[in-house]
């Protein structure tokens, strides 16, 4: 096959799609939730959306029973869920019946964290909010509003505070979660792995997984993939202090000692390049620096690597051979919430060499090329030219950084340097649970002249806040369109199902009014978000009609795969695959990742690790009264022998003390043989202390709280949390 | 007539509990009960660990004590697939099918009668998979009629080792666990 230009598939011509699409007759039952929730019909109605309850995004099929939400299932059209929700979107519904919601704008009355507060109109709301802007753009500039916010509601919020001329958005899902991994492949490969992760796991044919517990981390596609591959016999290596979901379905569980993944990683590429067991003609043909890399990994052999790991040579070497046997279908996950020592970015980097080596970017059961679909923007008027530069990586401190860094911006509220910030607006992001440090939180809020939360739940952050706006949830209200990047291109739409119960509204309404009470309106010129996708759907050749009707328009399948005939292209200073980085070292870093010793906990101490459950997302689900109902409070994982020591028994609640002196509030042990004996795990998002969190008040304890102390990454600013050791207080 | 099954495969089973939510919604399960859940079966010593992860609920069994104790009739078998039900008119909530039950898969509902799995067999009946099944996103659970040979549940246990819950209960289950 002739080789095809990486660039004609990224983006499609809508036109064929969208002539196809037109030739349907549209269902004359489903108009739209807007019609159908005025007459209260009788009878079900299924109304397609996509879920919001993580970010993944999966295209759904909400039920309305006789005017009533009823149920949620995943959409068979969409090729993210492919017809199935995981249990988050599955108990989604509980989203628009949780008790505790935000139902009216709220204007705080006493000092700051004191959750004292007077309900007002959206009206007195936005307007306190636009003179506050107002006067902080007067005696700072437009620039000292800062943004946070998760998720692809932020969208129009974005927009607007852009329109004001505010620059410093940022979001915890760089420097918290994602982002060494992506500098880590961007300095690689020259791309990042992505949202949905560019993983073929369904095709793969060896997968290891560091620290990664697929099954438990839901994140739909992806688990769906990984349960197909392990039907069809795909050897699993499994790499993990806690013996995690993943680690039983594994041929291979590698215990190994918190914190050495980089030594174990080094020693796995010493087996493979001294027993040449890599894919010769893929890193002659798009390597960069192999001699050096070679030279450079021949000193860190399996026996080196025992002491620091714990893992024996001989399993060492046993996997490394298993990984080069199935290659290039072998799939090292690039992980997703990457932040634990503060080295991230060169342990992500070691991770993208190995599956380098493998040669498995661009392959079959390797990394895919993704494709998505290309919706042109909507044509707004030029963003107002800043005067100032972004603050949160001020003279390029972390060089790598390819987003910007919410504890940079947290920083320079501290700090008022380079400039002072005096507003936040805060999306759908509990920086109280994401940040680590709450005080240096608490801190640079106490430095601000304004701070707007808005959201769907009463979160620790807005307890903190000046103004609360509740925003309604996914099911009552539309987003922007979504397109992700995936194995084949779809446009998805969120519409309403339901009305609000209170008077929350969607986040496009509160940026648009808003823009109108700043003077922006000409950057808002729709009258409603249908008006504005249907101008984006018309310049693809779509139609919103049938979008409203399926929920997702499927485009045309591409190839994804250089057995396709691609031929890849890497957009790193060398155009290659940088085995050795100039870049890294020009920036005073090492060109080939090197292993650095992790701290060891104190006497009596345990390093503290946190993850996911399946049940929530981050700390925002926590009071849904279905998924509360499937898992109400953390547990602390402890080691069974050390359980003993101790004296303590499943069940029993005690403590948590760490380095700092913090104590965390009452949480039940689960004394186990599934976690080495030096560290403890939880599951991150319970604990919390808002008090109109009613369902989740002091449920479980909360890991942010405990994680005082961070690595913050030289290369790109993420934090390392990995890094807090606690100790157990029996009495509580 | 069919004799209704289920089995699930714990290679693939990843405990997330989509299953327990999915019944929640489609039958309405009050706050605090589940018709189905989860459990964790861990052996061994660290790191050698073996874990099989179970989503338990009725075993719509052959030999059914619920049935048998049940006073009123209020428990029965009934004639699609011989799924063993309870008719909530019927019950007294008088908790002798909750004695005995092995497996623990009835509680008191809060209307008062004795409440459980049902296959969803009002899905079943309209040629629809059970909520739980229908939802799975790993594709480890498998329904059908246990009699014809030819079912995917049939062929999945000729085909594969399995192993049932509390076999010596002497109740025959019908939910089947893939190993």
């Amino acid at each position: 096959m002739n080789s095809i230009s990486r660039r004609k598939f990224l983006k499609i011509t809508g036109f064929t799609v969208g002539a196809a699409a037109a030739s349907t007759a549209l269902n004359p039952i489903i108009k739209g939730a807007k019609e159908i929730n005025n007459k209260k019909a009788k009878g079900i109605q299924k109304i397609p959306t996509y879920c919001d309850i993580c970010f993944w995004k999966c295209g759904a099929i909400a039920y309305v029973k006789d005017g009533q939400l009823w149920k949620i299932e995943g959409n068979p059209r969409d090729p993210l869920s492919k017809g199935r929700l995981c249990p988050r979107g599955t108990g989604g519904i509980g989203a628009h019946f949780d008790p505790d919601r935000l139902r009216a704008p709220l204007i705080r009355t006493k000092s700051r964290g004191q959750e004292h507060w007077k309900e007002v109109t959206w009206d007195e709301a936005l307007d306190f909010i636009a003179n506050k802007m107002k006067k902080i753009k007067e005696n700072y500039g437009a620039e000292s509003i800062a943004s946070f916010s998760h998720g692809i509601g932020g969208n129009f919020l974005k927009h607007m505070l852009k329109a004001f001329g505010a620059i410093n958005f940022a979001a915890p899902s760089f420097a918290q979660c994602r982002g060494p991994r992506d500098v880590g492949f961007e300095l690689t490969f020259g791309d990042s792995i992505g949202s949905p992760e560019r993983t073929d796991i369904e095709n793969s044919k060896c997968i290891v997984l560091i620290g990664s517990h697929l099954g438990e981390n839901m994140h739909n596609s992806q688990v769906q993939e990984f349960a197909t591959a392990v039907q069809n016999d795909a050897t699993i290596i499994v790499v993990d202090p806690r013996f995690s979901v993943a680690a039983s379905k594994a041929k291979y569980y590698l215990p190994i000692k918190p914190g050495t993944d980089i030594a174990l990683l080094l020693a796995w590429m010493n087996v493979i390049v001294t027993e040449k067991l890599y894919d010769e003609d893929y890193v002659k043909k798009y390597g960069f620096g192999f001699e050096q890399f070679v030279s450079e990994i021949s000193q860190y052999t399996p026996e080196w690597a025992y002491p620091e790991t714990g893992i024996k040579p001989d399993l060492i070497r046993t996997t490394a051979r298993t990984m080069a046997m199935y290659k290039p279908a072998t799939l090292i996950h690039p992980g997703r919430h990457a932040t634990w020592y503060g080295d991230d970015t060169q342990r992500s980097r070691a991770i993208a060499l190995l599956n380098a080596l493998m040669g498995n970017w661009g392959r079959k059961g390797g990394f895919y090329f993704p494709v998505s679909y290309s919706l042109p923007p909507y044509p707004y008027p030029p963003y107002p030219t800043p005067t100032k530069d972004k603050l949160d990586n001020p003279d390029k401190k972390y060089p790598f950084a390819s987003e910007e860094i919410t504890t940079g911006i947290r920083e320079a509220t501290i700090t008022g340097k380079p400039y002072s910030i005096k507003g936040w607006f805060v999306y759908a992001t509990n920086l109280i649970h994401a940040l680590p440090n709450e005080e240096e939180t608490i801190k640079a809020i106490q430095n601000l002249d304004l701070l707007v939360v808005i959201d769907v739940i009463p979160s620790e952050i807005a307890g903190w806040a000046d103004v609360v706006l509740p925003e309604s949830v996914y099911l009552e209200r539309h987003d922007d369109l979504h397109t992700s990047a995936f194995k084949e291109p779809f446009v998805g739409i969120r519409q309403p199902v339901v009305e609000p119960p209170a008077d929350q509204k969607p986040n496009w309404w509160i940026a648009k009014k808003l823009a109108d009470k700043l003077g922006l309106s000409h950057y808002f010129p729709w009258n409603d978000i249908e008006e504005y996708f249907d101008y984006r759907l018309k310049a693809a050749g779509l139609s919103l009609a049938e979008l409203k009707k399926e929920g997702i328009i499927n485009g045309p399948k591409q190839p994804i795969y250089i057995e396709d005939g691609i031929e890849p292209e890497f957009a790193t200073p060398s155009g290659k695959i940088e085995f050795y980085s100039l870049q890294l070292l020009q920036a005073g870093f090492d060109p080939v990742p090197k292993y650095r010793r992790p701290e060891e906990p104190p006497a009596g101490y345990y390093r503290l690790l946190f993850g996911r459950a399946p049940v929530h997302s981050f700390s925002r689900t926590q009071s849904n009264p279905i998924l509360m109902d499937m898992m109400e409070e953390n547990e602390v994982w402890i080691n069974s022998d050390i359980a003993q020591r101790w004296g303590l028994k499943s069940g029993q609640y005690i403590r948590l003390k760490n380095q700092d002196g913090i104590l965390s509030n009452k949480v039940k042990v689960k004394a186990t043989e599934r976690i080495r004996p030096d560290c403890v795990y939880m599951v991150h998002g319970f604990g919390h202390n808002s008090r109109m969190l009613k369902r989740a008040y002091q449920k479980g304890a909360s890991d942010a709280q405990l994680i005082t102390k961070y690595n913050t990454d030289p290369l790109m600013g993420g934090t390392g949390m990995n890094v807090n050791f606690v100790t157990f207080e029996v009495e509580v | 007539m069919a004799r209704y099954g289920m089995v699930i495969d714990t290679k693939k089973c990843v405990g997330c509990m989509d299953c327990v939510v999915a019944c929640k919604t489609e039958n309405n399960v009050p706050e605090g009960y589940n018709r189905d859940w989860i459990v964790y079966v861990t052996e061994g010593k660290f790191p050698d660990v073996h874990l099989e992860i179970q989503s338990q609920r009725c075993n719509h069994c052959d030999n059914t004590p619920c049935v048998s104790c049940c006073p009123t009739g209020a428990s029965h078998v009934h004639d699609v697939g011989k799924v063993v039900l309870v008719d909530h008119n019927m019950c007294i909530g008088c908790k002798a099918c909750l004695a005995a039950c092995p497996y623990d898969a009835r509680f008191i509902h809060p209307d008062g009668y004795a409440d459980k799995c049902t296959f969803c067999i009002h899905r079943v009946e309209k040629g629809e998979l059970p909520a739980c099944v229908s939802v799975c996103p790993t594709h480890c659970m498998y329904f059908g009629d246990l009699d014809d040979p030819n079912s995917e549940v049939s062929q999945l246990l000729a085909s594969r080792k399995y192993h049932t819950l509390l076999p010596e209960a002497g109740t025959s289950p019908r939910i089947f666990y893939l190993i």
